[in-house]
């Protein structure tokens, strides 16, 4: 099925887009936003980067990795760097920490990804432990204190045009001839071999543009928060981002998106009831495993027919053919 | 078309293979029968890409394929329909269909043989949009069987293509296996199904332990002594 570009429903949602960009952008200006919400959004968006990041993966492609802070980590670092030590642009710097989370990828791919299920699992858990104990014990990025006075440059434009960048780019792989091979690899892989998929090629792709745009999300991560640390970048932060994804349905984006905005809000009202904060939450979590264990998308994705056909169906307009899990 | 030559495979410590020759001419029905872990699927994994030889060799079409990545093995026109059909569940019959045509770039072609798919194989035509898992046993089958043929293969491994299928369905898919060999595709079958393998083939191997132990004619073996006992029950 072949879709024109600029569609009408395609420019509908750019405009919708545009228009919350621009509402948004006078908010922040005008002071209706305060800081609080302002910290929340930009939270949402650094973490709808990276669950949609993280879902090419372990979603996508199928391949189980929990490193995924490590990627992030290189991203903050080395955009950090870049921008405080050497004096370069933070275009610069964003384009310098996710290239060099991309070639992370790439090492530490072509060697994990002849690994399977668990023991994946664990090598990627290995090297996200290995770069936070190295940055740990790099004096020149501040050791265990982290970077500090790090130059606020992540404002709201930044941010929002490159988390759409960020789902537009991924979506675009996702639905070309390489996503529909790396699907292809999580759904069977000897199958996929057998079809000619050079699955290896594929895994490594996949790792690779993950760690591209996690790298990015850390650099934006940096430059809002002024402030890093090793710590930051831990075992559980790759958890969180790995209970976006799997929450929202490992292999679909919208679930990402929904799962990484609404675990945030959640997280955000929750911060006031500090001890039960992670008791919700895990509650929440063992709910709907036990009730959808797919997650909340299973592998289906927004679409404008699924919407159209929501609507039908809550106007009492009578059921279109079937298939309800392509609503959006 | 496609000799092997002393073909040994090794998981791990285990010498799976233990020198395994055969020969297929082209326009021929060949079929490797055997017991359960004789080294049917193996040999075929090894044909295909997806194991690599310590020793021997394979030439296919004159060229030696032992130990070549798989997806260059299929660009060759070597494809595969793999053992328990292996359908992307998730994926609709059409993009499961798409999938088998991966490294091809000529729309044109990749459309006609769709089409030859849909003749040959009506049942997924009307199942095109529907999720490959929820198709039945003998059509993902099909499915396996299509998937295979859009890459246009010139030899077609088939391995155990009656497994779990009701004898109806069986017949249905050999006869089908006879048609596409008369429309020109080379295939070796790998069958637990001796007897529905024998009366297609033209040619036999009977493989034991790793080893091939009989071969000839598939109406000779048929009538032999030692297949009516082991696999015909005889």
């Amino acid at each position: 099925m072949k879709k024109m570009f600029f569609s009408l429903p395609n420019l509908l949602m750019a405009l919708l887009l545009l228009a919350f960009y621009g509402l948004t952008y006078a908010g922040l200006e005008q002071g209706w936003i305060d800081d609080y919400y302002k910290l929340n959004l930009f939270l949402i968006c650094i973490n709808i980067i990276l669950a949609v990041s993280l879902n090419v993966i372990n979603g996508m492609t199928g391949q189980f990795s929990i490193g995924h802070a490590g990627f992030m980590a290189i991203g903050a670092y080395g955009s950090a760097v870049m921008t405080m030590k050497l004096g370069f642009p933070f275009g610069a710097a964003l384009i310098v920490g996710a290239v060099g989370a991309a070639l992370a990828g790439l090492i530490v791919g072509i060697p994990t990804l002849r690994l399977k299920g668990d023991y994946l699992a664990i090598a990627t858990l290995g090297f996200g432990e290995i770069i936070r104990v190295i940055i740990l014990n790099i004096e020149y990025v501040g050791g265990a204190a982290g970077l500090n006075g790090i130059a606020q440059y992540t404002n709201w434009h930044w941010i929002f045009f490159l988390t759409v960048a960020t789902v537009l780019v991924i979506k675009n792989f996702m639905t070309s001839t390489h996503g529909r091979a790396c699907i292809a690899i999580r759904e069977n892989e000897i199958a996929a071999e057998t079809m000619g998929v050079d699955i290896t090629r594929y895994k490594v792709i996949a790792f690779t543009i993950g760690a591209f745009f996690a790298g990015l999300a850390g650099a934006l991560h940096a430059h809002y928060f002024y402030t890093i640390q090793p710590t930051t970048f831990g075992f559980m932060k790759s958890f969180d981002i790995l209970v976006f994804v799997v929450l929202g349905g490992l292999g679909s984006l919208t679930g990402s998106i929904l799962s990484a905005i609404g675990l945030t809000v959640l997280s955000a009202f929750l911060q006031d009831y500090a001890e039960l904060r992670m008791v919700i939450y895990s509650l929440l979590l063992i709910i709907v495993m036990l009730v959808r264990p797919q997650g909340l998308m299973g592998t289906a994705e927004f679409s404008y027919r699924g919407v159209a056909k929501l609507y039908d169906r809550l106007s009492g307009k009578g059921r279109g053919p079937g298939n309800d899990t392509a609503v959006g | 078309m496609l000799t092997v030559r002393n073909l040994h495979v090794y998981y791990g410590a285990i010498h799976a293979l233990k020198g395994v020759s055969l020969q297929v001419e082209e326009g021929e029905i060949v079929t490797l029968i055997g017991a359960n872990g004789a080294g049917k699927t193996t040999t075929l994994h090894t044909l295909s890409g997806l194991l690599k030889p310590r020793e021997g060799e394979i030439l296919f079409q004159g060229q030696n394929i032992a130990g070549m990545a798989a997806q260059k093995i299929v660009a060759l026109g070597l494809s595969q329909v793999p053992e328990g059909r292996r359908v992307f569940a998730n994926m609709t019959v059409l993009e499961n269909l798409e999938l088998g045509a991966f490294l091809r770039k000529d729309a044109a072609g990749i459309k006609e043989d769709m089409e030859k798919v849909f003749v040959r194989f009506p049942r997924l035509q009307e199942r095109i949009k529907q999720l490959a898992g929820t198709l039945s046993g003998g059509e993902q089958q099909m499915l396996a069987m299509g998937r295979a043929l859009m890459s246009r293969p010139k030899l077609l491994l088939l391995d155990e293509p009656s497994m779990g299928l009701a004898p109806l369905l069986v017949k249905e898919i050999f006869s089908i296996i006879k048609e596409i060999n008369a429309a020109g595709t080379t295939i070796l079958l790998i069958e637990q199904n001796a007897h529905m393998a024998l009366s297609i083939a033209q040619k036999a191997y009977v493989m034991e332990t790793g080893k091939i132990v009989l071969s000839g004619p598939a109406n000779e073996l048929a009538q032999s002594e030692e297949v009516q006992k082991a696999y015909l029950g005889g």
